[in-house]
């Protein structure tokens, strides 16, 4: 019997016990091995024939990877092992980044999520990520291990273009580090699809605000936007309207104008570039005006 | 092509498993443990039909390495009736008329009997919400849902 859909080609699965081991191994393999944790996006890769590897390098036993804590000075550690489902419901999430909640909920179907990774979804630096507009607003700070060792890199310097990364050959990212959120502050996530829930982004939009003296209008605007350009990025320029002219339903108007003519979308099989473009402007005008209407109460 | 022995729990019973370190998990309960129930439909994690326990939690099938199952536990369609009597999702839905070609039913079984494992009386929007990764082209997912919501009150 022909088989549609065969299954993943021929590869070697490798379980390092250490980062050390994992990051050497990683660095001596450059370019035929592949770190995965859930494999939701590299597995069906695979499958395609669009990724060709021979080492699949499970990091889900390496240390922190399952980390999942608050710390009220540090802020949330998110390990790479961490299915979305586990975030989503975890308490402290949903008590401090109920967007981050609410992105990760967006992602996929329930069964899914129990395999996804937030790490992974970073990783995979698709444009159409869900979760990493929010982190990115968040000010998300990734804990990689490489071969010299631990650093750091902030999420807004990771991206370089569709898939591709800073990562550098024997790197591991361990976790995300999301700081203490500023205080009242008020996030949502807002996602085109082809239908309500389950399918991937034709436009997804993260927006937070929170209560800031230190700029003219009172409050400081985080907007990123995704599905709608080479990489997830901020729209700086709508972000610096908000915090300098008095929010209004104009200036929330105007500021979704010029969000619109941040992004650089393309034509595929989920939606038109002109689509897009039009559904940036009111996804992010929705969602301004909701994460207003909640600060201004 | 690189093999693995695993040691793991199927419906209460304890394999050891010879597998190609490129199989998944749906191909190995299908073709080295026989458990054909689950089913195999676009292997990319979408449509559900694959879906199974994994350590208490549901999970694609096809989404899963069987190298990586090594100590786990799984349940599949197979392990929920006990003693040759349908648990009680099983036996809901089949009343409501939730099963018609029967493709997506066992994978729709576990994502049900995961939900109200975790959420004994959902709504409807809830059970809707947990059935988002199972695809079903037959029954328009109504009757589905009225057996389900029928199983919470069993």
């Amino acid at each position: 019997m022909i088989n549609p859909h065969p299954g993943l080609p021929e590869l070697e699965y490798v379980k390092p016990a250490t980062l050390v081991e994992a990051s050497q191994f990683l660095a001596e393999h450059n370019g035929t091995a592949k770190p995965f944790s859930g494999g939701t996006d590299c597995f069906v890769r695979l499958r395609d024939g669009v990724l060709k590897v021979d080492y699949l390098v499970d990091i889900k036993g390496l240390d922190g990877t399952k980390e999942l804590s608050f710390d009220p000075k540090k802020g949330l550690t998110i390990g790479a092992a961490v299915p979305m489902n586990k975030v989503a419901t975890n308490k402290d999430v949903i008590a401090h980044y109920p967007n981050l909640a609410m992105a990760a909920n967006s992602v996929a179907s329930y069964q899914l999520r129990n395999r996804a990774t937030i790490v992974g979804n970073i990783c995979n630096a698709s444009p159409a990520g869900d979760t990493i507009g929010t982190c990115m607003a968040l000010d998300g700070v990734l804990n990689v291990h490489g071969t010299d060792g631990f650093r750091q890199i902030p999420l807004n310097s990771f991206f370089l273009g569709p898939g591709r990364t800073v990562l550098k050959p024997g790197d591991v990212v361990i976790s995300i580090t999301l700081p203490v959120p500023p205080a009242g502050m008020v996030g949502v996530y807002k996602k085109l699809g082809r239908n309500t829930i389950g399918d991937l982004s034709i436009v997804g939009v993260a927006v937070l605000g929170y209560p800031n003296s230190k700029s003219p209008s009172g409050y400081t605007f985080r907007i990123a936007l995704a599905s709608v350009a080479p990489v997830p990025f901020e729209a700086l320029k709508a972000e610096a309207l908000l915090s300098e002219k008095k929010i209004t339903e104009e200036t929330i108007a105007q500021a979704a104008d010029i969000a619109m003519e941040s992004v650089t979308p393309i034509d595929d099989v989920r939606g038109s570039a002109r689509y897009r473009k039009l559904m940036v402007r009111n996804l992010t005008r929705e969602a301004i005006t909701e994460v207003w209407n909640q600060l201004s109460k | 092509m690189a093999y693995q022995r695993i040691t793991l729990t199927v419906n209460d019973l304890t394999e050891t498993v010879d597998v190609p370190h490129n199989m998944t998990l749906l191909q190995m309960l299908r073709q080295k443990l026989s458990l054909t129930g689950t089913k195999n439909g676009c292997s990319a994690g979408e449509c559900g039909a694959c879906t199974v326990l994994m350590n208490g939690e549901p999970v694609n099938s096809c989404m899963v390495l069987a190298a990586e199952c090594e100590g786990a536990t799984i349940v599949t369609v197979e392990g929920l009736a006990k003693n040759g009597k349908l648990s009680k999702v099983q036996e809901a839905v089949a009343k409501a008329g939730g099963v018609q070609c029967g493709f997506c039913t066992p994978g729709m079984m576990i994502s049900a009997t995961a939900l109200l494992e975790r959420n004994p009386n959902p709504t409807d929007e809830e059970i809707r919400q947990a059935i988002v990764g199972n695809l079903c082209r037959c029954t328009g997912y109504f009757r589905i849902v009225n057996g389900i919501k029928e199983a919470a009150k069993m």
